[in-house]
């Protein structure tokens, strides 16, 4: 498995517990229009990935952050600096 | 029709679905008569006041009003200007002098409201390249200081020092920030670990402001809030304040004791772009910090009544917001929405205001009805507060 690979199986995996609606999650998924996430859970997620990483993802990051794939690259680009 | 108010409509309908049940709308009651601070008449009916946040009762202090009065007969009803331009009276000066003898503190810095201070200080110091540290449950005035700001906002879990200090060390090397924290989350009414949180922030090079909203007037030794009761306060860079709650008023300020505090006047834009406060409500405020520095009687009461009402609403069945009572704030959790709004119409029926606070307001988006007490309500008062839970609580089946 490739890093990227290995990050994105990550990311799915810790989205479950917070995917109220069940829906399938793809790369294309959207957090606060498909997912359908408020604010508060948005932060509380992002405090796993953070720690799940060992990264800070901003909240001026996060505006830039709209689906699942683009999180993975995000995570991706914030390991390596 | 689909306009820039469009994106209100889910709210619009979820009002209208509320009101339409026959309730009282909660967010839409009008007090005819203010008879004390723990007295108002509304909708025609004598009401005790539970949730005001006028912590200890200095809004009908004899001293208080005249110094008022007096304020208004000698400069004026208005100052019709800046801090920095005409807007500058005596009695400003004199309230800045107040907040440094109260806090024993080099630098007091006088805003329009609580929440300006807010956004003055935490948009002004904290600039493009630094990082501000914040509690994921931070007042709204905290977040859209960060939004009027430009400075990275990182979020860590309510109350969690691991959490803090794990993001403090993920900070780019050399990054200057800011730990955002406050004595009192207004919520819940529980009180933030300071000791370790001040502690991590320092060792990581951080400065900390602590907003004090909640416990300026009864929490420390002199009233000066969590860091002070906490043994932390000279570690503390800026605490943030209002006077709409304990000084029984209205108005924001910052003190510290940073050298260069003062050119903050020049260079923060919501001190410096509006209108400074009336004389009389500077003046009314001043009287009342000093009153507060010889209030211990009235903070031990406070305290006795905030130990009565947590024990007696934990042994009707309430579920509360705090396992013990940690502030003057108690937070009735409600299972809904709906059957908070009708909890809290039971309760002013029966003659009893309290705060219905909601999503997105509220952690982990639940409803609860928020109790402040004063330090002016006696104890029969509280008796009648149970009371009126217990027949309201039972009324709507929140107990059984």
């Amino acid at each position: 498995m490739t890093d990227r690979a290995h990050t994105d199986a990550r990311i799915k995996t810790l989205i479950e517990p917070f995917n109220k609606k069940e829906i399938a999650v793809e790369d294309g998924t959207r957090f606060a229009q498909d997912l359908e996430w408020d604010s508060l859970t948005v932060l509380d997620f992002v405090a796993t990935i953070e720690d799940e990483f060992d990264i800070l993802i901003t909240m001026n990051q996060q505006a830039e952050i709209e689906t699942v794939a683009q999180l993975v690259d995000a995570v991706e680009k914030l390991k390596a600096a | 029709m689909s306009d820039l108010f469009s994106k209100f409509d889910p709210l619009i309908a979820q009002r209208e679905a509320l009101l339409s049940t026959g309730l009282t709308d909660p967010f839409n009651l009008v007090m005819e008569e203010v008879v004390s601070p723990t007295v108002a008449i509304c909708n025609g009916r004598r009401t005790i006041l539970l949730g005001t946040y006028n912590y200890m009762g200095m809004t009908f202090d004899p001293d208080v009003i005249a110094a008022g009065k007096a304020a208004l007969d000698e400069y004026g009803s208005g100052t019709t200007g800046s801090r920095v331009l005409n807007g500058t009276y005596s009695p400003h000066k004199a309230c800045e002098e107040a907040l440094k003898t109260f806090y024993a503190m080099d630098h007091a810095m006088v805003f329009s409201t609580g929440y300006q201070a807010n956004l003055g200080i935490i948009s002004t110091i904290a600039g493009k390249e630094d990082y501000v540290v914040l509690d994921v449950d931070s007042h709204a005035s905290i977040y859209d200081g960060c939004a009027l700001g430009n400075a990275q906002i990182v979020t860590f879990r309510h109350n969690d020092v691991d959490a803090l200090e794990k993001r403090l060390k993920r900070l780019p090397e050399g990054a200057k920030s800011l730990v955002i924290l406050e004595g009192v989350y207004s919520m819940l009414g529980d009180v933030a670990p300071l000791k370790e949180m001040v502690a991590v922030s320092k060792a990581a090079g951080a400065m900390v402001l602590v907003d004090e909203a909640h416990s300026m007037g009864f929490i420390g030794e002199n009233g000066r809030g969590v860091a002070e009761d906490q043994g932390v306060i000279d570690d503390v860079d800026f605490i943030i304040g209002t006077f709409s709650k304990s000084v029984g008023t209205v108005g924001g300020f910052c003190v510290s004791n940073h050298p260069k505090f003062e050119i903050l006047r020049l260079v923060c834009r919501p001190y410096v772009f509006t209108a400074s406060l009336p004389p009389s409500v500077v003046a009314t405020a001043a009287t009342s910090i000093a009153k507060l520095m010889h209030g211990a009687e009235k903070r031990a009461h406070l305290w006795d009544n905030s130990r009565k009402l947590h024990a007696g609403l934990k042994a009707l069945g309430f579920t509360l917001g705090t396992d013990t009572p940690q502030s003057a704030i108690i937070a009735v959790i409600m299972p809904d929405l709906e059957t908070g709004a009708r909890m809290w119409e039971a309760l002013l029926g029966e003659g009893l205001y309290v705060n219905l606070a909601r999503p997105p307001a509220t952690p982990g988006n639940i409803t609860l009805l928020r109790c402040s007490l004063c330090a002016e309500h006696t104890d029969d008062q509280v008796d009648q507060i149970l009371t009126m839970f217990e027949a309201a609580g039972r009324a709507t089946g929140c107990i059984g």
